[in-house]
């Protein structure tokens, strides 16, 4: 491990660590936070740099060295953001990272008595269930690892995240689970499905889906940091659209993909090696998952400024774009 | 006029075009509401159903007016024909009705939202899985909600079975207590004879995921229907156990069994 900066003392702000620092909305949480805090930027990926006051770090939390971090800097805080996405690497690499990495980080965290962490987990681990009520709210049951073994890491981290929230209250810990975030820069898996010019529809399905955009969602989570009301939410707008609807919106054009058979759309994944869909993805673009993101707005008083024309306009531009 | 063209026209008449311009909209934004509901997504299917319902199954309605004009109500009613069809021909009753069109929103199976185009289909006409957590935000809507407490108990049964109630969930009683809801009781008549089955074929029908598949005429017969809607039903939520809960159902149940039997009365002729 490489630190750019030594441990710094200025006792005006507090030092607040950002994992997952490489990633849009990372940098966007980092850019609205600076004022306030002193950041510590931290990346499994590659060292990443912000700029000259910030110290910044290439770290897996499950290396011994990455406590070096917490002694080098007085963390007051840290914002979770460096969960690993169900299509990158191998389950258990994806394990590693986001289960017993998440896992050493809360315990470092304890250790070094930090007074509050934010965790970014997701809306995927409801789990695309034929039988979901629409909008669920927080309490309901996270079906993802009964339905897709390629979720198990994204429950156990919840799970983890639910033990420290009453084992370590003095974590403060908040947990977010937002719904799918596009707009520009994001490369998750729905957001490069919807950069494609074709994209694919399960024949005959074409679920609700919630979509925030990557600036409301870093100002989410800048408001979860900043109020610091522990506990879970969902994080989403009251905006909702069939899928094969966000396609044409977002200006794709829609290939059929075969759906019954079951087996015939993970066959298919699985000799396209996953692109451009993986196969934990395929209930999804049958099933709604809808979630009921109030809870959050009211208790963080939060209102999302980009609508859903806002998120899908930013594809339909790109592709009309002259190369 | 070119042939498709035609169709169309036949299809979306202007009167079909005018009583969904009636139609009160989704409650959501994008005239979607959170489950699908798409008036405008289904309009040569409300043309098509409304010819069904007109010309084909010749529905008649009784009592019709009991159902409020607005605000919260649970259409309960027996359940029958293998297909869900008497919950579209009451869905068209409501949405037809000459004065306070209702769409009303039917709970379906579980298994519809895995068969493709059919799930979808449902949902852009109203109908949503059947899950107490839709039912009260729903409620909460103050919309018309069509529920079916036999189930596929009563669906999936066969013709020598006919108008013979099958037991009834309490969810439906439940959810009338808890949300203060007035419960409309409805007999359907005629459904039991649109597609009369022999017997549940239960092999083919586990090796297709299906919860029965009868032994049957694969088309709906056009056996005249009537919709006999009873007067509404209060009940207080001063319960305090499921054995009180129960004895309401049953005297819901009672009060449809009457209104079968009404309706029955009243048919002159099954086709």
């Amino acid at each position: 491990m490489a630190a750019t900066k030594k441990k710094r003392t200025r006792k005006t702000k507090p030092t607040v660590m950002v994992t997952g620092a490489a990633g849009a909305l990372a940098r966007q949480v980092i850019r609205q936070l600076r004022d306030q805090v002193n950041i510590v930027a931290v990346d499994f990926r590659r060292r990443v740099r912000i700029d000259s006051n910030t110290p910044s770090y290439q770290g897996d939390p499950t290396r011994r060295e990455f406590e070096d971090v917490f002694r080098q800097h007085d963390i007051a805080g840290v914002i979770h953001l460096g969960r690993m996405e169900s299509d990158e690497l191998t389950p258990e690499r994806r394990y590693n990272a986001n289960v017993l990495g998440t896992q050493r980080l809360f315990r470092l965290c304890s250790e070094y008595e930090v007074k509050q962490i934010v965790v970014m987990s997701t809306f995927y681990v409801y789990g695309a269930s034929p039988y979901n009520p629409a909008l669920l709210a927080e309490d309901a049951p996270l079906k993802a690892s009964g339905l897709t073994m390629d979720l198990i890491d994204s429950v156990e981290l919840e799970n983890l995240a639910a033990v420290a929230l009453w084992k370590h209250p003095e974590l403060h810990l908040t947990v977010l689970r937002p719904c799918h975030i596009a707009g520009p820069r994001v490369r998750n898996t729905m957001s490069r499905l919807l950069d494609r010019p074709l994209a694919p529809a399960l024949v005959g399905f074409s679920p609700m889906m919630q979509f925030i955009h990557i600036d409301d969602m870093a100002r989410a989570i800048v408001a979860a940091f900043v109020q610091n009301h522990p506990g879970i939410y969902n994080v989403a707008p009251a905006q909702w659209m069939a899928y094969t609807d966000v396609l044409r919106e977002s200006g794709c054009a829609v290939y059929p993909v075969p759906s019954i058979p079951p087996a015939v759309p993970t066959l298919i994944t699985r000799m396209l090696r996953g692109q451009p869909f993986p196969r934990y993805l395929i209930n999804y673009l049958k099933y709604p998952v809808l979630i009921d993101g109030s809870h959050f707005n009211e208790t963080f008083d939060f209102h999302c400024k980009r609508d859903l024309d806002d998120i899908l306009s930013h594809y339909r531009r790109r592709k009309s774009a002259p190369a | 006029m070119n042939p498709l063209e035609r169709l169309q026209k036949t299809l979306l008449s202007d009167e079909t075009q005018a009583m969904i311009e009636r139609l009160p909209p989704a409650t959501g934004e994008f005239e979607r509401d959170p489950w699908g509901f798409d008036k405008n997504k289904t309009r040569y299917l409300f043309g098509f159903l409304k010819r069904l319902y007109d010309d084909y199954f010749r529905v008649h309605t009784m009592g019709l007016d009991n159902v409020p004009a607005e605000g919260r109500v649970l259409l309960i009613g027996n359940h029958s024909g293998q297909l869900p069809m008497d919950g579209v021909l009451i869905g068209m009753a409501l949405a037809t009705r000459a004065e306070h069109p209702r769409a009303a929103r039917a709970m379906i199976e579980r298994f519809f939202p895995t068969v493709p185009f059919i799930g979808n289909m449902l949902n852009h006409m109203g109908a949503v899985v059947g899950d107490p957590h839709n039912c009260t935000r729903m409620l909460e809507n103050e919309e018309a909600i069509v529920v079916f407490p036999e189930g596929i108990r009563g669906s999936g049964k066969p013709y020598r079975e006919r108008y013979t109630l099958k037991r009834f969930g309490n969810g439906f009683m439940h959810l009338a207590m808890n949300h203060n809801t007035p419960i409309v009781p409805i007999g359907v008549v005629g459904c039991e004879e649109t597609m009369p089955s022999l017997t549940n074929i239960k092999p083919l029908a586990r090796a297709l995921g299906l919860p029965y598949f009868p032994l049957a005429f694969p088309l709906p017969l056009p056996a005249r229907v009537i919709l006999n809607f009873g007067e509404p039903m209060h009940f207080d939520n001063d319960v305090h156990d499921e054995a009180a809960v129960t004895e309401r159902t049953e005297q819901v149940k009672a009060r449809i069994t009457e209104l079968l039997e009404q309706g029955l009365a009243a048919r002159t002729s099954v086709f």
